[in-house]
């Protein structure tokens, strides 16, 4: 690391030197190529899960809540318990699934927000690289916990209602938070010290055309989602609570007294009612997931080692597959399966640019160790 | 380092910290009663009409929807806030490519933790008041975000290098 002194404050400068910031096995790059590892991870999950499990799970879920309501209208109060056993694990089946997915990706984008910050975090390289390490052990576990729920269930657990896996899932969050706030104290030590560094970050100075790309469009997404959140909850959302509340007492209300037509409609409509929020509020959290994802890479850009052209495409493309996805998806209801696959392939699209940036990312590591980095 | 960027990656963080202590709180103690009531008002409303008992499976259906209505808005609180947090954050590293003045740049920093915090807090408040102050401080909270996320495109889009 280099010192001079800036003319202007008078303060003492002490630029990040780049190649000291972004060492072997220093934070940065862990949290870097752990994040973006997470991340990929964790779109691969959800694709897959949205492919062999999603569907199939909800047709179960509603056959056995159409088998609850057939139950009810037979008079056979057994049975209906026996089916909405089934209708709680297939529930347990997908939210755990949701949840791994989604904590795995939220994880990966903190990580290379961190890793951002480093260079405010008044903290040695050490500390931060062990807080590096124990934020991507927690978020490890954190996800590998809450996936295992639904298979560990309370076997071997001495609590009443909390197993293992869920313990062990709330041991990966409690490490999270730990790091987390380890960095907020890092921030808070540097702002309030009387004589701090200058902060120089090539990483912020990069005014690339990938970056610009990625950064204006991540933040026209991010918007986008806001908008349709609030047009959502403005128009369907409170609608939907009564709804489903009231197609429910419809099923329950036909079954006792035991007219077989209003328990049918009733199960149709719930279906529909239910695929109508799934994709609404699918929508609104991909589309924003996908604004925040590209604004943060668009600070990475020049840890990407790939040609300027390539950059671009790989931006391009990332863009591209963060509109196609939640869009297609919420033309789901009325296009069906097309609609379906084109969200697919949206997925696939923005899992192939970050695999693209993240090889990149490894590219410059290695010229980086090798000493001719650019 | 700017005003404007503490407010956004100190608020951002303490948002962050926050949001995840109120999840390692509701999965700890909230999460697994609440899906039990859940499950089992829903149970109790289609056995009370396998019972043929309409009154019952009323009851339990409006236990159900309250249930429901709680547990809904707790995870979607959870996720808000950290979301939110991220955003801020983000926005907070690429201050510098921002289009204006200092002193917009720290209202538009103040206005977006603000209702960072106060969106999710109205949803959250709905638990307790079915009112229609909570659903205001969410809609207060929801505006102050959007506009604030409008004027930064528009600032990015103003100047997007640095």
């Amino acid at each position: 690391m280099s010192s001079s002194h800036n003319a202007a404050t008078g303060e003492p400068v002490i630029p990040f030197d780049r190649s000291e910031t972004f060492a072997p096995l220093s934070a940065r790059r862990l949290l870097v190529l752990g994040g973006i590892g997470l991340i990929l991870i964790g779109m691969i999950f959800g694709d897959v899960f949205a492919v062999f499990v999603l569907h199939q799970n909800a047709a179960r879920i509603g056959a056995s809540l159409s088998n609850a309501a057939h139950a009810a209208l037979a008079g056979d109060g057994a049975a209906v318990l026996t089916n909405f056993q089934d209708v709680g694990g297939f529930l347990e089946n997908r939210g755990t699934k949701v949840d791994t997915h989604v904590h795995m990706i939220a994880f990966g984008y903190l990580a290379l927000m961190l890793s951002l910050l480093g260079p405010w975090i008044a903290l040695s390289a050490n500390t931060k690289k062990r807080l590096a390490w124990v934020f991507l052990n927690g978020a490890g576990l954190l996800p590998i916990g809450v996936f295992l729920i639904h298979y560990v269930g309370l076997a071997y657990s001495p609590l009443k209602a909390i197993g293992w896996a869920s313990i062990f899932a709330d041991l990966g969050g409690l490490l999270v938070i730990v790091a987390a706030l380890s960095y907020l104290f890092g921030l808070v030590k540097n702002f309030v010290a009387v004589q701090r560094a200058a902060v120089r970050d090539d990483l912020l100075a990069d005014a690339s055309a990938p970056g610009r790309l990625l950064l204006a469009g991540g933040v026209f997404l991010v918007l986008l989602g806001f908008l349709h959140g609030s047009y959502y909850a403005a128009t369907d959302l409170y609608r939907h609570e009564a709804l489903d509340y009231s197609i429910l007492s419809q099923v329950s209300i036909g079954a006792a007294k035991q007219n077989g037509a209003a328990v049918e409609r009733g199960l149709a409509a719930y279906g529909q009612l239910q695929g109508d929020k799934a994709v609404n509020i699918a929508a609104h959290a991909h589309i924003i997931e996908f604004g925040l994802l590209s604004m943060l890479l668009a600070f990475f850009q020049p840890y990407v080692n790939l040609r300027e052209r390539w950059r671009q495409r790989w931006a391009l493309v990332l863009l591209l597959g963060s509109v196609l996805l939640p869009v297609c998806v919420l033309l789901e209801l009325k296009y069906g399966l097309v609609a379906g696959g084109l969200a697919d392939v949206g997925g696939l699209l923005v899992i192939v640019a970050l695999l693209a940036m993240w090889v990149g990312v490894l590219r410059y590591t290695g010229q980086l160790d090798a000493g001719d980095a650019p | 380092m700017s005003a404007a960027r503490k407010i956004l990656l100190l608020g951002g963080i303490a948002l962050a910290v926050w949001g995840m202590s109120y999840g390692l709180w509701y999965a700890v103690f909230a999460e697994h009663q609440a899906l039990e009531e859940i499950g089992s008002s829903l149970a109790a409303g289609f056995g009370g009409a396998a019972a043929r008992n309409s009154a019952l499976a009323e009851r339990a259906l409006q236990q159900y929807q309250q249930a429901k209505y709680v547990y809904d808005r707790q995870v979607d609180v959870h996720g808000h806030w950290i979301g939110l947090a991220m955003v801020l954050i983000v926005l907070g590293i690429g201050l510098d490519r921002l289009a204006f003045s200092e002193r917009i740049k720290i209202l538009l920093s103040a206005s977006t933790l603000l209702g960072s915090f106060l969106f999710p807090l109205g949803v959250l408040l709905q638990t307790v008041d079915h009112g229609n102050g909570p659903r205001a401080l969410a809609v207060l909270g929801s505006a102050l975000v959007i506009g604030a996320l409008a004027a930064f495109a528009v600032g990015f889009a103003r100047k997007p290098a640095a």
